[in-house]
C-alpha cells in the first residue's frame, strides 16, 4: 500500500515536467524563422482544405500563447496534424515508435546481461590484468563514433554479405511465416544492436564496477568478511544488491543515452525508427512531424525516468523512507 | 596545484601516450598551413577520388633515389565501365621539403610560400588520396581538425560559467527559486539531447558566413549541456552553503552573488576540471555527428564529421578507404581526452578507484 501510494506520487510529479517540456520545445520550433505550413503549401497532392483545416487547428494567425493551447490541446486529444506529404502524424509515430523502443529495449537488456557481470568480475579482480584489459577494451568502446562504427559495419555486412544492409525487415517479409518473420527481424537487427550495444555497454560494466568497488570497501562488508563468510555469499548477497541500487537509476539515464545514439544508428542503417524519422522531418523542415516526434522522444524518456524511479522505490526500501 | 596534477598525469604509462598524442595532433592543427601541401580550398577537378600517392625511394634501376612520386592519369575502362587511375610513369616528381607552394598566412598573420613537404609545380602529391572534388583529403585533414578539436572547448567555455552561476544561485537562494530553476533545467534534460540539437541546428538560417555558423554551433552545443552540469553544481553548492566560512561572510555582510562567485563556487574547482576533461570528447563526437548529417560546418570549411559524410556512400567506402582516415583520427583523439580524463578524476578524488 505504502509503495503504491509513493509510485502514484511520482506518477503525479511527472505532469508539470510534461507541461515544461513541450513549452520549450513548442517555443524553440515556433520562434524559428520556418513557416509551418510552407511545405505543405508546395505539395501540389495537399488540397487547399487540408492546408486551411491545419492552419485553424494551429491557430497561426492568433498571438503564441494560443497557439500553444491549441497545440497542446489537439496534441491531448491525440490529433497531431499532418506531414508534409499529407499523412497523419499519429499515424507515422504509431508505426516508427515500437521499432524504436525495439531496438533500444534489446540493447538495455543485452547491456545489463553482459555489462553487470563484466563488471561485479572487474570489480573482484581489481588491478588483475583481467581488470586492465577490460579498462582498456571499455575505453576503445567509448571512443568510437558510433555513426563511424555504423558505417564500418555496413562496409563489413557489403564485403561478407552475411548481414542484409539497412531497413528492418526483407522486402519478402509479408510472405514469411511467423517464425520466419521473427528471424527475419533478428537477422536486421543484429548490426544497430552490435553498434549500440559497444558503446553502452562500456559506460554501464564501468559505472557497475565503480559501484562494486565502493560497496567492497564499506564496513559492512568488511564485517561480513570478519564473520568468516564465504567469498560468494559476501558479494552475491551483501555486495550486489547494494552496488545494483544505484544501476537503476542509470537505467533512466541509459535510456536517454540510447535515444540519442541510435538517432545516428537508425540513420546510417536506414532503420525505421523515431530518432531517423525526427532526422528526416529536421532536414524536410516538415515542422508538424518535428514537434510530434520531439514530444514523443520526451515523453518516452520521461517515462523512462519514471519506471526506473518506481523499480527503485520497490528495491530500496531507503529511499522510501527518504520521503 | 595543475603542475602537480601534471607531473603525476605524466608518471602513468597511458596517459602519458594520450598526452603525447594529444600534444602532436594539436601541434600538426597548430601549424596546418605549414605542414600541409596545400591550402584548404585548393582542388584539382581532373583529381577526383585519386588513391594516396605512391612514394618511391628505390628507382626503377634498383638504386637508392631521392624519394619521388608520379601523378595519376585518369582512365575510362570500357569493359567494366569503371573509371580507372594508373600511373604515369613517364615523369617522376621529386618530393620537395620546405619548398615553395600554394602562398598562405602563416598563423593567420605572416604571409608564406614555404610547405613542409610538397614536390614540383605540375605534380600532385596526395598523401591520403582526394575527395569528390579533388582536394587533397591530408590538407584537408589538418584543417578540419582545427574546427573539430576546439569546438569542444569553446562549447565547454560558454557551458560551464552558464551552468555554474545558475547552479549556484539555485543551491544558494534555495526555495521557491531553486525549485523553479532545476525544474527548467530539468525540462531541457528531459528532452533527447540528440533531438534537440538536430532541430536547433537546422533552423539555423541559411546563407551565413563560416565564422558565424561556426559560433552558433558552439552556442548550441553549450545550449545542450549546461542543465546537467548545473544541477550538479547546485547538489554540491547545497552542501557547502552551510560552511562556517560561508557564515562568516554572510556575517560580515558581503553581498549573495559575492558569496557564491567568491567562496562557494571556488569549492567546486576540481569537479569543474575533471567534468571538463571528461566532457570534451562528448562534444568533439556531437559536433562529428551533426556535420556528418550535415547540419554542423558546411561545405567548402572542413570538420572531421563533414568529411566523413561522404563516407556514407557504399561506393566510397568500398573503393576508396581513404576517405574514413577522419573517423579513425576522432577516435583516437577521444580515446586519449577520456584516458585523460579518467587520470585526472583518480588523481584529484583519491577515493575514487576507477583505475
Amino acid at each position: 500500500m505504502e509503495i503504491i501510494k509513493y509510485i502514484i506520487k511520482r506518477i503525479i510529479q511527472t505532469i508539470p515536467l510534461l507541461i515544461l517540456v513541450s513549452l520549450i520545445s513548442f517555443f524553440i520550433i515556433r520562434l524559428s524563422p520556418v513557416d509551418p505550413l510552407a511545405e505543405l503549401k508546395l505539395n501540389p497532392s495537399v488540397s487547399p482544405e487540408t492546408v486551411e483545416k491545419e492552419r485553424s487547428r494551429l491557430g497561426l494567425d492568433k498571438p503564441i500563447i494560443v497557439q500553444y493551447g491549441k497545440w497542446a490541446f489537439s496534441f491531448i486529444k491525440g490529433d497531431l496534424g499532418v506531414t508534409s506529404t499529407g499523412e497523419r502524424v499519429s499515424q507515422k509515430l504509431k508505426e516508427r515508435i515500437p521499432n524504436t523502443l525495439l531496438l533500444t529495449s534489446l540493447v538495455i537488456f543485452l547491456t545489463w546481461i553482459v555489462g553487470i557481470p563484466l563488471g561485479i568480475l572487474s570489480a573482484v579482480k581489481w588491478k588483475t590484468s583481467f581488470d586492465r584489459i577490460l579498462t582498456i577494451l571499455t575505453s576503445i568502446g567509448m571512443a568510437i563514433p558510433s555513426f563511424f562504427f555504423a558505417v564500418l559495419l555496413l562496409l563489413f555486412a557489403v564485403k561478407t554479405g552475411w548481414f542484409p544492409i539497412g531497413g528492418l525487415t526483407s522486402p519478402n517479409y509479408q510472405e514469411l511465416s511467423f517464425w520466419g518473420k521473427f528471424f527475419d527481424m533478428l537477422h536486421h537487427l543484429v548490426l544497430p544492436v552490435t553498434v549500440l550495444f559497444t558503446i553502452s555497454l562500456a559506460g554501464l560494466q564501468r559505472q557497475m564496477r565503480g559501484n562494486m568497488l565502493d560497496v567492497l570497501d564499506s564496513d559492512y562488508i568488511k564485517f561480513a568478511r570478519a564473520k568468516g563468510l564465504g567469498e560468494n555469499v559476501v558479494i552475491f548477497k551483501h555486495a550486489l544488491r547494494n552496488a545494483l541500487n544505484p544501476m537503476i537509476t542509470l537505467l533512466g539515464f541509459e535510456f536517454a543515452g540510447l535515444l540519442s545514439g541510435a538517432a545516428l544508428t537508425e540513420y546510417v542503417f536506414q532503420y525505421p525508427g523515431l530518432g531517423r524519422l525526427i532526422l528526416e522531418a529536421v532536414m524536410k523542415s516538415d515542422i508538424n512531424l518535428v514537434m510530434a516526434s520531439l514530444m514523443m522522444g520526451a515523453v518516452m524518456l520521461i517515462l523512462g525516468n519514471l519506471i526506473a524511479d518506481i523499480l527503485l522505490i520497490i528495491t530500496d526500501p531507503r529511499i522510501r523512507g527518504a520521503q | 596545484m595543475i603542475k602537480d596534477i601534471f607531473t603525476q598525469l605524466w608518471n602513468d604509462k597511458f596517459t602519458k601516450i594520450a598526452l603525447i598524442i594529444l600534444g602532436l595532433i594539436y601541434f600538426a592543427l597548430l601549424f596546418a598551413d605549414f605542414i600541409a601541401p596545400y591550402t584548404k580550398d585548393f582542388s584539382d577537378r581532373t583529381m577526383a577520388y585519386v588513391p594516396p600517392s605512391v612514394i618511391y625511394t628505390i628507382d626503377e634501376n634498383g638504386k637508392l633515389s631521392k624519394p619521388y612520386t608520379y601523378n595519376y592519369i585518369r582512365e575510362f575502362d570500357q569493359d567494366s565501365l569503371e573509371i580507372k587511375y594508373k600511373l604515369d610513369r613517364s615523369q617522376k616528381h621529386y618530393i620537395k621539403f620546405l619548398s615553395k607552394g600554394q602562398p598562405y598566412k602563416f598563423l593567420g598573420l605572416i604571409p608564406m610560400k614555404r610547405h613542409f613537404i610538397t614536390t614540383d609545380d605540375d605534380g600532385r602529391l596526395f598523401l591520403l588520396g582526394t575527395d569528390i572534388n579533388g582536394r587533397d583529403v591530408f590538407s584537408r585533414i589538418l584543417f578540419g581538425g582545427r574546427i573539430s578539436m576546439t569546438i569542444g572547448f569553446l562549447a565547454l567555455f560558454v557551458l560551464f560559467p552558464i551552468g555554474l552561476i545558475y547552479g549556484g544561485i539555485s543551491g544558494y537562494f534555495g526555495g521557491k527559486i531553486d525549485m523553479l530553476m532545476m525544474r527548467f533545467a530539468e525540462g531541457i534534460m528531459s528532452i533527447p539531447s540528440f533531438y534537440l540539437l538536430i532541430i536547433l541546428a537546422s533552423i539555423l538560417p541559411p546563407g551565413m558566413t563560416s565564422t558565424q555558423r561556426f559560433l552558433l554551433i558552439v552556442l548550441i552545443l553549450a545550449l545542450i549541456g549546461w542543465a546537467g552540469f548545473a544541477r550538479v553544481v547546485r547538489g554540491m553548492v547545497l552542501s557547502i552553503k552551510n560552511e562556517e566560512y560561508v557564515q562568516a561572510a554572510q556575517s560580515i555582510g558581503a553581498s549573495k552573488l559575492r558569496i557564491i562567485i567568491k567562496h562557494i563556487l571556488p569549492q567546486t574547482t576540481s569537479f569543474v576540471i575533471v567534468a571538463m576533461t571528461l566532457s570534451v570528447p562528448s562534444y568533439i563526437l556531437s559536433e562529428s555527428g551533426l556535420s556528418f548529417l550535415g547540419l554542423g560546418i558546411q561545405q567548402p570549411d572542413a570538420s572531421w564529421g563533414n568529411m566523413l559524410k561522404e563516407a556514407q556512400e557504399f561506393t566510397n567506402i568500398l573503393y576508396r578507404p581513404w576517405l574514413l582516415t577522419p573517423g579513425f583520427l576522432i577516435f583516437v583523439s577521444v580515446l586519449a581526452f577520456n584516458l585523460i580524463g579518467d587520470s585526472i578524476r583518480d588523481i584529484l578524488d583519491p577515493k575514487s578507484k576507477v583505475r
